[in-house]
């Protein structure tokens, strides 16, 4: 209700300043990108591929079993589902009388080809970093596609978020159009590696928390639903997914086989998993590696977890105690008895950031339901973890997370009942 | 102070004991380490556990087990964790693990009691073996083996399973909740029994025994008489 309100008065309040902006000159030449540091790139359709692969339109614009880019995929969020829409080369169902004018105010702006304001689940918010050559490659690819006849299906969403113009007031406040300008003070691998994350792979999209008044938006998952109940770590803080202490090898593995395979432990999981599996694994590693370059620069929050740790050992009560019953039938033999991992089966969890932050919601979905990391030409047989969601009951599951999260070396939040109760059902990734 | 040192001091002998056995990296890089993920709904072996509607995978034949798994990652059968599981895996992982279950060999159940009169499963035995010509139904048998126990590498066995798994697979291939890969026969099958042609032949697939030899036939008697995306091309005729 409170929202609703707010809402409407930004609506009001910024009505000018958007009738202003609208006066604004559009930049229709878009700026210089860092241009990619290996092979060849003359090919505009080939680049444009390799760009439209690493922003992983495809997988959003694809309905489960459907046609590629024809859209249909449903995005649950907490304002409604949104339903992506067929951007194959179809003349009436798809964007086949689009010009690359209008592609790019699309991926640049936030506008459809008619004007409507389209909504930030489709995150051009990074894309306007996209330089308009990219831009023109991108279209170029697309439009060699199979043309596939598949009328859009409307979104369901919520009032007031199913008014459009609402966009209005939140773009004004928060939505600067802007292709990338590279910093000459840095090497040219840096600035490929900031373009390719700031803006060809929006990784900032579920990565970055926003402010409250994130309008359509989740608090922390700006990605609209497409994050769902999965939180995404910050990689500005060392206690979650900042890679500043990890060498550029672990990240670009990481990236691109979904997980390490020594310390520093990690898998990539739910959402994470998705983004490798269908974008990064094909990604070349020259491009990897600038995003590594760039990710390891980035300004750091705290320390990371003591790996060394381990789990409380002093005589442990109550639910702690109940916990490392549990942990000790059914997750010690895969994670170790001091949860140092078995590997190759299972990665250690002392330590581990994943049951670490502070934010419970992704270990409460890991132990939920299971599940595995990406299967990449890298790590092509992944070892997955069973879903306890048949088997323990909420307060077991948080008995056995608090055990395991003794081994942060810190305090962290407690892990409740009710918590795990709230994770239950809900879409799964 | 005492009853609260016992559990540690047991847990301390438990995981000494645990880490003796503690088993190398190379006895933890199989497949069976792999599908552990599975075994709380299916069992360790595939048999399927007793609780709720968890089918049985051990011993089908690995090609269907295998177009299962795709059909869950592309939405032509539901049941998100089943999703959740496959979706982002190769082709080649997904058919390692259908072979691992499909070599598992493991007793079946016991055949159910009868709970249906003798009209009804006369009628169901007749289905079964010889269909029904006039309303073109195709006997169980022309496709699923004269043994019922399925036929290489992708019709599944239909005896050794509960009456009521049988009635809600026809049920929901009736629905359309359940596909196959197209042309579906199962679901063209389905559609044309009548309800109680369906309770009649799940009732009296589910009151046979399960022969000796579990096994699925190597190939096809005779061409199948339908065509069917979900078997291979070459071993049945053109459409
Ligand atoms: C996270 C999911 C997601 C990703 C990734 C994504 N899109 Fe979209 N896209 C959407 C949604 C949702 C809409 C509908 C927005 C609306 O209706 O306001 C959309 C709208 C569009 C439109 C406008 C279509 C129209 O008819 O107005 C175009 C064009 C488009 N996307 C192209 C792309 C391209 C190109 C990429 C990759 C660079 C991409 N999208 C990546 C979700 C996504
Ligand atoms: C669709 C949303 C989404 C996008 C886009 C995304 N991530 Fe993630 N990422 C997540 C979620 C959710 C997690 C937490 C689950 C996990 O640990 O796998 C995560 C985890 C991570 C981790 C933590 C690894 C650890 O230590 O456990 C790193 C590093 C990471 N992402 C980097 C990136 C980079 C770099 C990009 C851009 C190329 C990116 N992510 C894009 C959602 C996303
Ligand atoms: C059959 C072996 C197995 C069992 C039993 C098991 N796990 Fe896991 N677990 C895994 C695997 C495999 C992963 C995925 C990461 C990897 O590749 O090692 C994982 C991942 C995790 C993660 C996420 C770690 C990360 O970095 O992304 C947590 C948290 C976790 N398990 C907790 C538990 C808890 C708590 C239990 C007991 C209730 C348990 N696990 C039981 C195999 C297992
Ligand atoms: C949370 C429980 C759960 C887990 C874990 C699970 N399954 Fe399933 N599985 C099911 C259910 C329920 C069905 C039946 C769904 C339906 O069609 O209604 C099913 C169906 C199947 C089928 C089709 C069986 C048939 O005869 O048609 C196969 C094959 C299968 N699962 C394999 C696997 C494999 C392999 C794994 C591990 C990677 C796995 N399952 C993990 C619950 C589970
Ligand atoms: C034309 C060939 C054909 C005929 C005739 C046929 N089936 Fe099938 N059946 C199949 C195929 C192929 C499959 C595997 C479908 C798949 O891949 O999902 C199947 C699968 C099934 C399944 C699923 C088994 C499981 O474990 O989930 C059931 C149940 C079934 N059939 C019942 C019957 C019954 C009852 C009859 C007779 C009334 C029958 N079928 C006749 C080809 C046939």
């Amino acid at each position: 209700m409170k929202r609703r309100i707010v809402l409407a008065v930004i609506a009001l309040a910024i009505l000018a300043l958007v009738l202003l902006s609208r006066l604004r000159v559009e930049d229709r030449t878009g700026g210089e990108a860092p241009p990619p540091l290996f092979a060849d790139t003359a090919n505009e359709v080939e680049r444009g591929r390799a760009l439209v692969l690493l922003a992983d339109c495809g997988p959003c614009h694809t309905a489960r079993g459907g046609e590629p880019f024809a859209g249909g995929r449903a995005i649950p969020t907490p304002f409604g589902t949104f339903v992506t829409p067929n951007i194959t080369p179809d003349p009436e169902t798809g964007i086949g009388n689009w010009t690359s004018d209008d592609f790019w105010r699309a991926l640049h702006e936030g506008r459809s080809r008619d004007g409507r304001l389209l909504y930030p689940t489709f995150p051009y918010t990074n894309y306007t970093k996209i330089s308009r050559r990219d831009a023109d490659a991108m279209f170029a690819y697309l439009r060699t596609l199979k043309p596939v006849r598949r009328e859009n299906r409307p979104h369901e969403l919520r009032f007031p978020y199913d008014q459009r113009w609402l966009l209005a007031a939140w773009r004004a406040l928060f939505f600067r159009p802007g292709v990338y300008e590279p910093d000459p003070e840095r090497s040219a691998e840096w600035n490929r590696g900031a373009y390719l994350v700031q803006g060809v792979a929006h990784c900032s999209a579920c990565h970055e928390a926003r402010n409250a008044l994130g309008a359509i938006q989740s608090s922390d998952n700006p990605a609209g639903g497409l994050v769902l109940d999965w939180y995404a770590p910050s990689l500005t803080r060392a206690r979650e997914a900042g890679v500043q202490h990890w060498s550029e090898e672990d990240i670009v593995t990481f990236l691109r086989t979904g997980r390490t395979q020594s310390a520093p432990h990690a898998s990539a999981l739910g959402p994470m998993a998705e983004v490798v599996y269908e974008s990064l694994q094909h990604v070349h590693p020259g491009e990897l590696h600038a995003m590594a370059v760039y990710l390891k620069s980035l300004p750091v929050d705290g320390a990371p977890p003591d790996a060394g740790a381990g789990f409380a050992s002093a005589p442990l009560t109550g639910s702690l105690a109940r916990g490392r019953e549990i942990y000790m039938e059914h997750c010690a033999d895969c994670h170790g008895e001091r949860g140092e991992g078995r590997l190759p089966a299972a990665i250690p969890l002392a330590g581990n950031r994943a049951v670490c932050m502070d934010s419970v919601a992704n270990p409460i979905r890991i132990v939920l339901y299971g599940g595995y990391p990406p299967g990449t030409e890298g790590s092509p047989r992944p070892f997955g973890m069973p879903p306890f969601y048949p088997t323990l009951r909420n307060d077991q599951i948080a008995s056995v997370l608090n055990y395991v999260r003794t081994g942060c070396g810190a305090d962290v939040p407690r892990v409740t009942a009710d918590e795990v109760e709230r994770n239950r059902g809900g879409p799964l990734w | 102070m005492k009853p609260l040192l016992l559990p540690i001091v047991l847990l301390g002998g438990l995981s000494l004991a645990a880490s003796a056995a503690e088993p190398s990296a190379t006895e933890l890089d199989t497949i069976a380490q792999r599908v552990r993920a599975c075994t709380p709904c299916h069992g360790a072996e595939g048999r399927a556990t007793s609780e709720g509607y968890y089918p049985r995978i051990a011993g089908k034949p690995a090609g269907y087990l295998y177009n299962q798994l795709v059909n869950f990652r592309d939405g032509r059968r539901h049941f998100p964790m089943m999703t959740y599981l496959t979706e982002r895996q190769t082709e080649q992982f997904l058919l390692e693990m259908a072979a691992h279950f499909a070599a598992q060999e493991l007793p079946y159940p016991p055949p159910q009691r009868p709970n249906v009169d003798a009209a009804l499963l006369e009628r169901g035995r007749v289905l079964a073996t010889e269909g029904d010509a006039q309303r073109e139904i195709p006997a169980c048998s022309a496709c699923h083996g004269s043994r019922l126990m399925g036929v290489e590498p992708s019709v599944p066995g239909l005896l050794g399973l509960p009456d009521d798994y049988l009635i809600a697979q026809m049920g929901s291939w009736r629905s359309g909740s359940r596909r196959a890969h197209e042309p579906d026969c199962m679901a063209e099958i389905a559609r044309r029994l009548e309800r109680e042609d369906l309770a009649a032949v799940a009732a009296w697939l589910a009151v046979q025994p399960v022969p000796e030899n579990t096994r699925p036939d190597p190939a096809f008697e005779q061409e199948p008489p339908m065509r069917c995306g979900s078997i291979p091309e070459n071993t049945q005729a053109a459409p």
